[in-house]
């Protein structure tokens, strides 16, 4: 009750730089966890995201922009391959590797959401552990050789379509392009599977290759193939058969690439989490100034505390517990700056990617750096409690004009 | 038995010159339990210095303080605070109050150290002095004679064996400096804790029979004024 009643007094008497320090210790608190962990839940996010498929063949180009625009539907295509690559694959000569082979095709858009060209049997993969992906009822998988779509969920609620209603797509990936003159059907909308295919509006293969106003040369090429391998390491023996034996194609491996693609911007998290670890220093440094010069001011109060009986270890150890008290309401503030940091970052790599990442995933880095911080705070409080400790009560107990 | 002895109690201070200046030199003084007693002093005679020896807020230089059967003159800093906590109240001639805590919780911290605190204690005490219905004022909000009546709480919240009182109306007018004196005499008497005022105003050690000078006790005063 006493060092409540001390603390209690204390706080609210420097309201002010209490507040000020503690929104410090908060912003540090916040920033530390959430770079942290939109680091780590991105990246793992974003690496079992594979659609249910291990790598992905298209023309000779860049590995992580084919990964991008095949299975996250994000990065323009390398180029295109001609239908026969996709027949080779299929054929004899590859089934010691290969499982299962989809192609997919992609240049149109409807109000800026891709629309991609496939086969249904891109929809009999699981996308996640067993999870496949479902239709809302009432509603079908499009015919393979008719004009017909299925929505994405995310698509369906942003742009309000329902089973039944048509619409025209535009040339190109983004809107401003050449509309075609001719209507797609809805017949069904996807159940949320919080990956990338929520974001894009799936038609036959067929109905997109013989679109009316795509070239005629062009009607039979494709964008990329989608590779199930019938094992892990007869995959990169594949793939590496393909990448050096040819030149006009490229194989990339979906997770490893998209690691790869993470651990190069590795350096941007630690230099967020250092500049997050200066503002807890300077937050830190902050409870230490404002204590330490509020000792002078409060020289009489611990003068007349010790002369009612406070021993000076109880004056050290109040003054200590003040400076965890302040990290502490820092820290607590600061995770309520991680939530909406989070939050907020979430929504847009969902918005962007169509990739989920959950603001509420436990990470053990809200374990440890709060602890880490409220060590700080403490220490920092070290020095003013000494000041406290050593003031002399005879000579502070008279008023001091 | 006397509840305090104080024999050949010495106090110095280096002065900045280097120079050994002792402030107090008391060869004997002893006070009973439920005594009360009145020391004369001007300024300068080592008053506060001698009640703050008493306390255990200083440590003497030499010699014994005996408080309850305890040296307080070889007694470490912690046992001299938890002594000081538990058997001494201590009113001073600023009040001394924390300005930021409201009447309650000056009587409380008053206790948390010795005894711990009370709520119905403080209140009963705060009720014993008439200020029942400021509780939970502030120091700044009461009028200087509240102060000291606040002060009188304070002091007595732990039950003391020994009440000093430095200059205690020192900062009180006249009809103030008589309620509060008679104040502390009677709490004192009714919880039979000896009472060591010091005081120069004549209002003030008029009304004790026993009185005694402070410069005839403490010898470094004598010097001084030699």
């Amino acid at each position: 009750m006493t060092w409540w009643m001390i603390l209690r007094n204390s706080l609210c008497q420097h309201a002010l730089s209490t507040g000020v320090t503690a929104l410090s210790i908060s912003l540090a608190t916040g920033l530390l966890m959430s770079i942290v962990t939109l680091e780590k839940e991105s990246m793992k996010s974003f690496t079992t995201i594979n659609s249910g498929y291990d790598a992905v063949m298209g023309s000779r180009g860049s590995e992580l922009s084919l990964v991008l625009f095949s299975v996250f539907h994000m990065d323009k295509a390398p180029g295109t391959l001609p239908s026969e690559e996709y027949e080779y694959l299929k054929g004899p000569a590859n089934k010691r590797y290969i499982k299962r082979a989809v192609p997919i095709v992609v240049g149109d858009n409807f109000r800026n959401f891709r629309i991609v060209g496939t086969t249904r049997e891109f929809f009999e993969v699981a996308y996640q552990s067993a999870r496949k992906h479902e239709l809302i009822t009432p509603g079908r998988m499009f015919e393979e050789t008719v004009q017909e779509a299925v929505i994405g969920n995310h698509v369906a609620r942003k742009l309000g379509l329902r089973v039944g209603d048509t619409f025209q797509p535009y040339h190109g990936l983004v809107e401003g392009g050449e509309k075609h003159e001719t209507d797609y059907l809805v017949v069904g909308i996807l159940k949320p599977s919080n990956t990338p295919a929520d974001h894009v509006i799936w038609i036959p293969l067929k109905g997109a290759l013989n679109m009316p106003g795509h070239r005629v040369a062009a009607a039979t090429d494709i964008s990329a193939i989608l590779i199930q391998f019938t094992a892990p390491t007869l995959g990169a023996e594949f793939a590496e058969k393909v990448n050096k034996g040819t030149r006009d194609k490229t194989v990339a491996m979906i997770a490893p690439t998209v690691t790869r693609f993470f651990l190069r911007f590795e350096w941007l998290g630690v230099l967020l989490s250092g500049m997050a670890v200066l503002v807890a220093l300077v937050g830190a440094g902050g409870i230490l100034a404002s204590l330490y010069n509020t000792m002078n001011e409060r020289r009489r109060e611990i003068a007349i505390l010790r002369a009612l009986g406070a021993r000076r270890g109880t004056v050290f150890s109040t003054i200590l517990l003040e400076s965890t008290m302040i990290t502490v309401l820092g820290v607590i503030i600061g995770f309520a700056f991680y939530f909406s940091f989070v939050a907020i970052a979430a929504y847009y790599i969902t918005q962007a990617s169509g990739v989920v990442i959950n603001p509420l995933q436990f990470n053990w880095v809200m374990v440890y750096a709060p602890m880490v911080i409220v060590a700080l705070g403490t220490l920092a409080g070290i020095l003013p409690a000494i000041k406290a400790y050593r003031t002399d009560v005879a000579s502070n107990l008279i008023p001091q004009s | 038995m006397s509840l305090l002895e104080i024999s050949d109690l010495r106090k110095s201070f280096r002065a900045r010159e280097g120079e050994t200046q002792t402030v107090l030199d008391v060869p004997s003084f002893s006070l009973k339990t439920g005594q009360q007693r009145a020391l004369r002093g001007a300024s300068g005679t080592g008053k506060t210095t001698l009640l703050n020896c008493i306390a255990g807020i200083l440590s003497p230089t030499s010699g014994i303080v005996r408080l309850d059967g305890h040296d307080l003159a070889t007694a470490s800093e912690s046992q001299r605070d938890a002594l000081r906590a538990r058997c001494i109240g201590y009113i001073f001639q600023t009040f001394n109050l924390l300005q930021g805590y409201t009447c309650m919780e000056n009587v409380l911290l008053g206790m948390s150290f010795g005894r711990g605190p009370d709520t119905d204690a403080a209140r009963g005490l705060l009720d014993r002095v008439g200020l029942n219905h400021r509780l939970h004022h502030r120091p700044g909000q009461l009028s200087v004679g509240q102060q000291q009546r606040v002060a009188v709480a304070r002091a007595l919240a732990n039950q003391p064996l020994l009440v000093l009182a430095d200059e205690p109306t020192g900062n009180l007018d006249p009809r103030n400096a008589h309620e509060a004196l008679q104040l502390i005499r009677e709490v004192c008497e009714e919880t039979n804790a000896a009472l060591l005022i010091v005081s120069h105003d004549p209002m003030v050690l008029d009304q004790f029979d026993d009185c005694q000078d402070l410069a005839e006790l403490n010898h470094a005063a004598q010097e001084v004024s030699a």
